[in-house]
């Protein structure tokens, strides 16, 4: 009986580490399926997001949560500009350009980081990093509870978004079809840095639901950009529900084989998926082009 | 003989450059440079010629470092013979790495991906198994004497790592003249065409990574007997794919000279940029000389797309526009 319950709590833990999980990777499959690009600045914007969240608590006493109204609109400021200002005209729109310079950006936001808060492990101290909602025989964490809940709303809202605004039927058509899109008056370059600061504006979300029970450090982007990557690979390049699913997944594969192997596995498990997915079904399991 | 005489002239200046700098940290900088060459000559084979961006090459110069070291402490064999089979093994990983995604037809960011991963994964597995040492890492003795590959004069190891570099310029240049390397251009430029026309792409594609797995092994080594000591973030850690990439797009991509001289610009940019900030603040700041690189390669890849010697070809007014 006591080994289901280990079990159940494994699961219960891996599926809202999931949620979160997949909360990270819907900004990274949005922008991959509108720019068909990767993204690998990905998780070293989170870490800044991460970092955002500890001084706003630390220095101003302002509640992770609280912080989801403040970081939300500025990440997605951000996120526009770095793409319209920066990633844009740098790369000329080549594939390859953009890849390098998403890379020369995560390796410029992770090494300011180092710099200006070292290398130590932070992690902030909130009165209900610790409580417990208690269902059945189950103690599950009242902050990871939360950051569940709300990584669905949020995929959610963005589906939303996706489906009935006219902002989202643009991103949408130039998806689809880009050179039509701007034949018939979207804007793509707009459309691409509005893309990528929903992508930023995830991030922000998921960066104040997970610092109340989760620890930051400068180089921690690099743990949760290959998941995120496995992730948007396992559930299809491009597909929100994909993300959702893929995320879930991957959270109780990382939970349960650290249960059964150790912690240092768990991730292994997940390398290991990432590569077998690229290797054998580059399409995923909701992806549609290859 | 003239396309030889500029590998030789700069390898002899290159040769030449301890005999009146006596600093040891000078000399410790360059015999540093040689070993990211290296590795830079390996990834630029694969990247720069072949068009494959990996961004994982430090599964190469980590599978090396770590051969070389557990060669000579677990099975007690001589490093002059452990090089050879490291790099051998290099080779091996190479065309198993390669066998898997190109066979899987991974191009662009997906074999960028895939690279990546297979990169933490052996970081992940040396950094737990208890053969490599795990955490604590492997330290190779200390025993210094030539028939051991360790030198009391810094020097000889210096020149050691200069002759796999001048290995590696005449080995490439060679490439670039060959039917191969044409072939692997192709490739690079359209493979569908280059498959019209009869290319082999996967059987070029899998060439070049084995070559590029062996040359970049020979760097991992070269760490080894150098430093004597190393753990899997120092092999396989994501600064040794990075700096492997780096050199050769900052140098000039798929050119015989582009990875020292961006070897020699990025390492010595990061030097000193880690002394200006270290005067200004009183005390040195870690990863200052890495927001540098990264700023230094998006500014490459906006406006010096060759390179710097593509950069310094345009200002000398002798770049020629390409075809």
């Amino acid at each position: 009986m006591l080994k289901l319950d280990i079990f159940l709590s494994a699961l219960a833990n891996g599926l809202m580490t999931g949620a979160v999980y997949a909360l990270i990777a819907l900004g990274l499959t949005l922008v991959y399926g509108v720019l068909h690009i990767i993204n690998f600045a990905h998780g070293a914007t989170l870490t800044a997001a991460m970092f955002a969240v500890f001084v706003m608590h630390n220095a101003f006493g302002i509640d992770p949560y609280f912080a989801i109204f403040i970081l939300t609109p500025l990440f997605f400021a951000l996120g526009y500009g770095v793409q319209r200002f920066v990633i844009n005209p740098a790369s000329h729109g080549d594939d390859s350009n953009i890849l390098l310079v998403t890379l020369g950006l995560s390796i410029i936001i992770e090494n300011a980081l180092l710099a200006g808060f070292r290398s130590d492990t932070r992690s902030i101290d909130v009165p209900y990093g610790f409580s417990v909602v208690e269902v059945g025989n189950l103690f599950l964490s009242t902050p990871k509870l939360v950051a569940f809940g709300a990584s669905f709303v949020v995929a959610g809202a963005l589906w939303l978004l996706l489906a009935r605004t006219d902002t989202g039927k643009a991103i949408r058509a130039v998806a689809r079809e880009k050179t039509g899109a701007s034949l018939s008056g979207i804007n793509v370059d707009h459309i691409y840095a509005v893309t990528f600061g929903i992508g930023a504006a995830c991030l922000a979300i998921a960066a104040c639901l997970l610092m109340p029970t989760f620890l930051v450090n400068p180089r921690i982007g690099n743990a949760f950009v290959l998941v995120a990557f496995t992730i948007v690979v396992l559930g299809g390049m491009g597909s929100i529900t994909g993300a959702l699913i893929g995320g879930l997944i991957i959270g109780v594969v990382e939970s349960l084989s650290g249960l059964y192997f150790g912690e240092s596995l768990g991730q292994i498990g997940i390398f290991l998926i990432f590569i077998l997915v690229l290797l054998f079904k580059p399409t995923g399991l909701f992806g549609a082009r290859a | 003989m003239a396309p030889w005489l500029p590998i030789i002239a700069v390898v002899a200046a290159l040769a030449l450059l301890p005999l009146g700098l006596g600093s040891n940290t000078v000399l410790n900088f360059l015999s540093f440079a040689m070993i990211i060459t290296i590795a830079a000559q390996g990834w630029n084979i694969l990247g720069g010629y072949g068009g494959q961006f990996s961004f994982g090459h430090a599964v190469f110069f980590g599978t090396g470092a770590y051969a070389m070291a557990l060669l000579q402490v677990r099975f007690g064999i001589n490093p002059w013979l452990a090089l050879p089979l490291s790099m051998a093994l290099g080779a091996l990983v190479g065309f198993a790495i390669g066998f898997l995604s190109f066979r899987a037809r991974l191009r662009g960011s997906y074999f960028a991906l895939v690279t990546l991963a297979f990169a933490e994964l052996f970081r992940i597995s040396a950094n737990a198994s208890g053969f490599t040492g795990g955490a604590a890492g492997v330290l190779v003795p200390l025993r210094l004497d030539p028939a051991q590959m360790q030198f009391a004069d810094k020097r000889v190891a210096y020149w050691l790592a200069l002759c796999f570099v001048a290995a590696g310029l005449a080995l490439t240049l060679a490439l670039a003249r060959s039917r191969f390397g044409a072939q692997l251009v192709a490739v690079r430029e359209n493979e569908e065409a280059a498959r019209a026309l009869g290319v082999d792409a996967l059987g070029v594609k899998l060439k070049a990574i084995t070559l590029s797995g062996a040359i970049t092994a020979s760097a991992g080594c070269l760490y080894t007997q150098k430093f004597l000591y190393l753990d899997a973030n120092l092999a396989y850690g994501p600064w040794v794919s990075v700096e492997a990439l780096l050199a050769p797009i900052i140098g000039g991509l798929g050119t015989v000279f582009g990875p020292l001289v961006g070897a020699v610009v990025l390492l010595g940019l990061g030097e000193v940029t880690k002394t200006v900030f270290a005067n200004l603040m009183g005390g040195s700041i870690p990863g200052v000389d890495l927001v540098v690189f990264g700023v230094l390669l998006i500014l490459c890849v906006a406006h010096a797309p060759r390179g710097v010697l593509g950069l310094a070809g345009r200002l000398l007014g002798k770049g020629r526009a390409r075809p």
